[in-house]
């Protein structure tokens, strides 16, 4: 129950009280509570927990992330293969 | 899928590896507390990539696994009762208690359902006013913001026939257990990114320092656990115990803010026992006295409950890291998916059935012959 996937917002609306909305992931969409993401906004990406969306992915640290690991595999080839198999 | 294809790519996955293999020069053991992420690394085979001198143990971080036997028996007794509909997270019904579980009791007559979000319950118990609903409220602090909101909901919805059979733990004072315990091994941790994503990462900082251990907050992708090792691997080398965000996009050091304020609204800290593991002070939470109408454990009259664990299973040590699965004499023998003696066998992030599903028994029996 904590495989947390994450899932795109493309609907938000309120249900008994509580703010909701449709996830897509990957084309299988479901229902999850948006409480706890309350600046969250349609086309937002969002780690879903048992029907409840407990935090928004931050595109900016992802693809700081990605560039960071991206330069690893530059300096790799930039070494040459002997110090790649190292 | 965006956020889930880029931390498979094997390019950027061998990359982090070349550099893992350019950093280590002596044995490190590892713990990831999570069982997400245990099966991560089985699956992807990724504890085999890395060089031999990195041993990665698994942890307690499977809700499952560690809810306590009596809760569990606590459970059937009310699923067994007439005129309650039982309501839990699917990986709990094949959960072994004494003698029986979960699917038993359904086989047997009683209403047990499995919903996917604790609303559900909540909505199961409106549409039958003449039924006591239950809900098997258990998990780590991923689960707290759900599991916390069905009560607000009952609540506001002036329900009086719902309520929530409380088991929940947290992950620090697991790691102060781990790490306090003369048997310890563990010299570095990878941390459970939804916890995190929850809790933030303001709590981990001084474990960090008591200990002396590097602690990295990590996802569950293959790049993002790779990720987390290099990020433990290099502070154990460098001789800096740092706690490094390897799961920036999903995890801030406040963590949510939000989900934090209605946990502590609804429950208060206790102390917990762990199944295998044993009592661990301060390491859960249960509902706040204000809530105790929607506490199950009051609003039935459960009587004595006496619990009888497997002999055999030694569960209690993988969750801890002193052993692995494949140390199990009953491991894909006696015990399996559909033998369980352990919920570490059933349980979807179970180091037992990572293990048996991605046929690390077979690969070990080969092994043997
Ligand atoms: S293999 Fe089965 S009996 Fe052995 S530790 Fe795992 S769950 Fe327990």
């Amino acid at each position: 129950m904590c495989l947390g996937v994450p899932g795109k917002i493309i609907d938000r609306y309120e249900a008994n009280g509580l703010p909701m909305g449709k996830i897509d992931f990957g084309g299988t969409v479901r229902e999850a509570c948006l409480a706890y993401v309350p600046t969250a906004q349609i086309g937002d990406y969002t780690v879903i927990h048992v029907g409840f969306a407990i935090s928004i992915l931050s595109e900016e640290e992802a693809q700081a992330t990605l560039e960071t690991l991206r330069g690893m595999v530059d300096i790799a080839e930039e070494l040459g293969p002997e110090e790649r198999e190292r | 899928m965006k956020y889930v294809t880029e931390y498979r790519d094997a390019d950027l996955v061998q990359a982090v590896l070349r550099e893992i293999r350019r950093t280590v020069t002596r044995p490190h053991t590892l713990m990831e507390i999570c069982g997400g992420q245990t099966h991560a690394i089985v699956r992807h085979g990724l504890d085999q990539l890395l060089p031999e001198q990195i041993e990665l143990v698994h942890g307690p971080g499977c809700p499952v696994c560690v809810t306590p036997l009596e809760l569990i028996d606590k459970a059937l007794t009310i699923a067994e009762q007439p005129g309650v509909i039982f309501t839990s997270y699917g990986d709990m019904l094949r959960v072994p208690g004494s003698g029986r579980d979960l699917f038993m009791v359904r086989a047997n007559g009683g209403d047990v359902r499995v919903v996917y979000s604790p609303l559900d319950a909540v909505k199961i118990a409106q549409e039958n006013p003449d039924k006591q609903v239950v809900f098997f409220a258990i998990g780590f602090e991923t689960t707290a913001p759900a599991n916390a909101m069905s009560v607000l909901q009952a609540q506001a919805l002036g329900l009086d026939n719902f309520s929530v059979l409380v088991s929940h733990v947290c992950v620090p004072p697991a790691m102060h257990a781990i790490l306090g315990s003369p048997d310890n091994r563990v010299q570095g941790f990878l941390a459970a990114g939804h916890v995190c994503a929850v809790m933030g990462y303001w709590q981990y900082p001084p474990i960090a320092t008591q200990y002396q251990v590097p602690i990295a907050i990590t996802g569950f992708e293959p790049l993002d656990v790779i990720q987390g090792i290099l990020a433990v691997v290099r502070s154990l080398e460098q001789g800096k115990i740092e706690v490094n965000n390897a799961y920036a996009r999903a995890v801030t050091y406040e963590g949510n803010k939000a989900a934090q304020q209605v946990i502590d609204r609804v429950f208060e800290v206790r102390d917990r026992q762990w199944r295998g593991i044993g009592p661990i002070s301060q390491s859960g939470w249960g509902l706040r006295p204000t809530f105790v109408q929607f506490d199950a454990e009051h609003r039935f009259d459960l009587g004595a409950i006496d619990t009888q664990e497997s002999p055999i299973c030694i569960a209690g040590q993988i969750l801890q890291g002193l052993k692995k699965p494949h140390h199990c004499p009953a491991f894909g023998r006696q015990c399996t998916p559909e033998t369980p003696l352990g919920a570490t066998m059933v349980s979807s992030e179970g180091a037992c059935a990572a293990y048996y599903r991605y046929g690390r028994h077979l690969i070990l029996e080969s092994a043997h012959v």
